[in-house]
């Protein structure tokens, strides 16, 4: 490749040698032999041990995979100890999963078990492991996640840390195999959700508290009113011309939902805030057509303080939910489906988790969420509406 | 490499393929230029101690690794980086700001690019640029991934040298949607980049902004006995005929296509895609008595092995399979395993729990459902089961027909920043299903519609909708 400031490319002849249009590098010639020869002939496969798995071909032949964490913000350096690894033991072949699992595939059982070994040995110098192995069957897999305060300007909180913190706090049930079903956590920083966290067992999302800020210096200067305008889903912004004569707009903080979609149309109407950013966790969300259809992920908690570097709030209720979970659950049963089956009453009373009047569903088509039933289970809960009637 | 012709140049199987040697940046020397002990002895010239505690604890420490990068930078020297030498440090020191203050330092994106595209690039700058010049622009490039994710070693060495020459050295592996990003790169290194990318590495940039987003896929056919059709050669075949909607942007808002080979969606396109392709099959699971026998017997582990981190006791059959099956489409007598195909819907289950002995039927093609986004701004949305089945096989022509109709109306019918799920939810299903030239079927829907509130078209009602109100106040007087 090209050294310099400008490397191979001409300013004066800008379309000189200008290749477009080649879309992603052919993944024909980026498969390890083992898949090139067994491609559409598998027909079974097993999770040997945590983070181990061997497929098998209709040919007889074996494909063994090893699958080890990465926290998807990676430098170059830690991909080039990858390529050393895979060098060493895969024939200079490695691919990532949708979840940024690393997964290096080999032909042969004992030779995979000695690099699980040597991944699981390999350690950074703060501690903590590069290359951990695990996220197979009934266990956490990684945490998918996104930019956060790392790069992205519309977050309500960090990604890389926060995930840091759940994934250190959850590490074992990423190392085993002991839950009921799989576990999946996804963390989303703003409610745009660059990473869709929506249908997850556990989802945490970052949420802004305060209407935006207001910047009439800025605001008719570089943004389109009218399009400012229309971005609001909840119609809470009008054109305005302020005192000094400035072209703006005005925000009905009642209405204000503090979904950030004004701040992406215009940058003069930041809702950053120490005070107002956090975290809300719901859960019971899941993609697969196992059993039950996909699911929304629930609001359980509304909103959890960025208490950095480590997150206590947020990562004490989600280890509280897996345990209880854990605990309480079928064989099979996804988080969602156990709380869909004890009934969400429950799932309130066994995890301890306030029920409070955020968790009435009070913005559109809320009215689908009403239980609109007989069937209900006693709770505390109940037994304070009853007294605050004076029922009984 | 994509360029017709070259589609093999990076193949290690071949003779004469391209080697990282071909087209390094970066020397031996250069790479490996620290010591474990200068590791432990870097000290970052910003206060990182918010970041330093997230060192600690089993799971990887992204701040380790930054950590890393910034030593291996500093070594190399700013004589041989594009980029400055100490982006790393003042990054680490912008998080950190973060993590004391709450807020995010990151600015609005600016309008960046290559020439001749719309998207791919995203510009960043932060609102700290006195107190940390080495990241005035980190820009964002969005580079199109393999299908599933396979590499080769040589391939992403140079990928490597190419993100720390003219990037940051930090990258995601990879972004939400699936593409490889390279963060944290200046606006007078992106044409150089994509100049690279394209020759060298035989690669071009994915998707961002109102177009078509990089299509992502699951492993398919690669490496799962589940996978209904062939997800790798669909992905790229739709990528490559989409080249022109990835690159220019022409459309309302994003639109992402991803493909799962099974019902299982390891590539979560039922949630994140507005087009999603998900594998199915129209005949019969296929059935080794001789397996079942042995998963009742306790020979074979459940789930592959999944469960064999607890004593869930001996595997039952009938409690585990044939009782959890949603459609109780299944028996077993003891012996023989009996499903009822015309009566199963496919949810996986039973093929998920006993591998060895159920298969996923032969005759095998896809689903096609439309409409999946997250929150902003009307809520989020899954997939519409839309169409059934289709058969995927190579060159897709019917599956092109399908995309051209839904493209060409939304490209007219979207309003500026609606995905499609908020167009077809605005205008109705039923207009949708018109513009598809498909009819209504009852697998759209989870159950028909409790409202009576029904549109009917003039045409539909005999004598129209223009009425004369004296031939009825003939029959009903005032």
């Amino acid at each position: 490749m090209s050294k310099g400031k400008l490397g191979y490319f001409n300013p004066q002849k800008p379309q000189e040698g200008r290749i477009t249009d080649i879309g992603p590098c052919n993944y024909g010639q980026m498969l390890p032999p083992v898949i090139r020869r067994n491609y559409g002939k598998w027909t079974s496969h097993r999770i040997l041990e945590p983070g181990l798995l061997v497929h098998v071909s209709e040919t007889g032949e074996k494909a063994f995979t090893v699958r080890a964490a990465a926290p998807r913000l990676i430098s170059v350096e830690h991909i080039r100890e990858i390529c050393d690894i895979a060098d060493k033991h895969c024939n200079g072949y490695v691919r990532f999963t949708t979840r940024n699992n690393i997964e290096f595939i080999l032909e042969d059982e004992a030779k995979a078990k000695a690099l699980k070994k040597e991944l699981d040995s390999k350690k950074h110098v703060g501690g903590s492991f590069k290359f951990p192995t695990g996220g197979t069957g009934m266990g956490m897999s990684n945490i998918v996640h996104t930019q956060g305060w790392v790069h992205c300007h519309t977050p309500a909180t960090d990604a890389s840390g926060p995930v840091k913190a759940t994934a250190d706090v959850l590490f074992d049930e990423f190392k085993n195999m002991r839950l009921p079903a799989k576990l999946r956590i996804a963390l989303a920083c703003c409610l745009n959700m660059c990473g869709a966290v929506h249908c997850s067992d556990i989802a945490l999302l970052g949420y802004h508290r305060k209407p935006p800020a207001i910047d009439h210096e800025v605001l008719g200067k570089v943004c389109e009113i009218p399009l400012v305008v229309a971005a609001c889903p909840l119609y809470a912004i009008k054109p305005i011309t302020t005192e000094d004569g400035k072209k703006s707009v005005t925000v009905n903080n009642e209405k204000c939902m503090y979904c950030g979609n004004c701040y992406t149309m215009c940058l003069g109407l930041p809702l950053a805030d120490k005070e107002g950013d956090g975290i809300a966790i719901l859960v019971g969300g899941k993609i697969s057509n196992r059993i039950s259809m996909p699911k929304f992920s629930k609001v359980i908690i509304p909103w959890l303080p960025n208490n950095t570097p480590r997150w206590p709030e947020v990562t004490n209720v989600v280890k509280k939910i897996v345990e209880v979970w854990s605990k309480d659950a079928n064989k099979y049963e996804r988080l969602g489906d156990w709380a869909g089956r004890i009934g969400w009453e429950k799932f309130f009373e066994k995890t301890g988790i306030p029920f409070t009047e955020k968790s009435l569903d009070d913005y559109r088509l809320s009215v689908d969420t009403y239980r609109t039933s007989t069937q209900f289970k006693y709770t505390e809960h109940a037994w304070a509406v009853s007294k605050a009637v004076n029922g009984i | 490499m994509s360029i017709p012709g070259h589609e093999k140049q990076w193949d290690k199987e071949e003779k004469e393929h391209r080697k990282y040697q071909d087209i390094r940046i970066f020397t031996d020397e250069q790479l490996k230029n620290y010591t474990e002990d200068e590791l432990k002895k870097y000290k970052c010239k910003h206060d990182i101690s918010n970041l330093e505690q997230l060192e600690s604890g089993p799971w990887p420490s992204f701040v380790s690794d930054l950590k890393r990068e910034a030593v291996h930078r500093h070594k190399v020297g700013q004589d041989n980086l594009m980029i400055p030498a100490d982006i790393v440090d003042d990054l680490l020191g912008i998080v950190e700001l973060s993590y004391k203050e709450g807020e995010t330092h990151w600015k609005h994106g600016g309008i960046v690019g290559v020439l001749g595209y719309g998207g791919g690039i995203v510009g960043r700058y932060n609102d700290q640029q006195a107190k940390f010049p080495n990241i005035a622009h980190f820009h964002t490039i969005r580079v199109n991934q393999p299908g599933a994710k396979f590499y080769t070693t040589d391939w992403l060495r140079g990928f490597c040298d190419i993100a720390e020459y003219r990037g940051s050295g930090l990258t995601n592996l990879h972004g939400s949607t699936g593409d490889l990003v390279i963060l944290g790169s200046f606006s007078d290194q992106l044409e150089p980049l994509f100049f690279d990318l394209t020759h060298d590495l035989g690669v071009d940039l994915g998707g961002s902004g109102g177009n078509l987003r990089t299509p992502s896929d699951c492993i398919g056919k690669a490496r799962c006995e589940f996978a209904c059709y062939d997800t790798m050669a669909l992905c790229y075949d739709l990528t490559m005929t989409y080249q022109d909607e990835l690159h220019r942007p022409a459309f309302p808002y994003k639109f992402k296509f991803k493909f799962d080979g099974c019902p299982n969606g390891c590539t979560a396109s039922i949630a994140r895609s507005d087009m999603s392709y998900i594998g199915t099959w129209k005949d019969d699971i296929r059935i080794n008595q001789d397996a079942c026998k042995a998963y009742a017997a306790g020979e074979i582990p459940a789930d592959g092995g999944g469960f064999a981190g607890r004593d869930w006791g001996k595997f039952d059959i009938q409690a585990e399979v044939i009782n959890l099956c949603p459609t109780q489409c299944m028996k077993w007598d003891g012996k023989k395993m009996s499903i009822n195909n015309a009566e199963c819907n496919r949810c996986m289950h039973c093929i998920d729990t006993m591998p060895e002995a159920l298969m996923v039927g032969k005759d095998q093609g896809l689903s096609i459902l439309f409409g999946a986004k997250a929150p902003i701004l009307e809520g989020a949305q899954m997939s519409c089961m839309t169409i059934p089945f289709m058969y995927a096989n190579a060159p897709f022509t019917s599956i092109k027909g399908v995309v051209g109709k839904v493209f060409d109306w939304w490209i007219e019918e979207g309003k500026n920043r609606e995905r499609i799920g908020e167009t077809i939810q605005r205008v109705s299903l039923k207009t949708f299903i018109e513009v598809l030239g498909i009819p209504p079927m009852p697998q759209m829907v989870k159950e028909p519609r409790s409202n009576p509130y029904v549109f009917f078209k003039e045409s539909e009602v005999p004598g129209g909708w223009d009425r004369d109100i004296n031939d009825y106040r003939n029959r009903h007087p005032r």
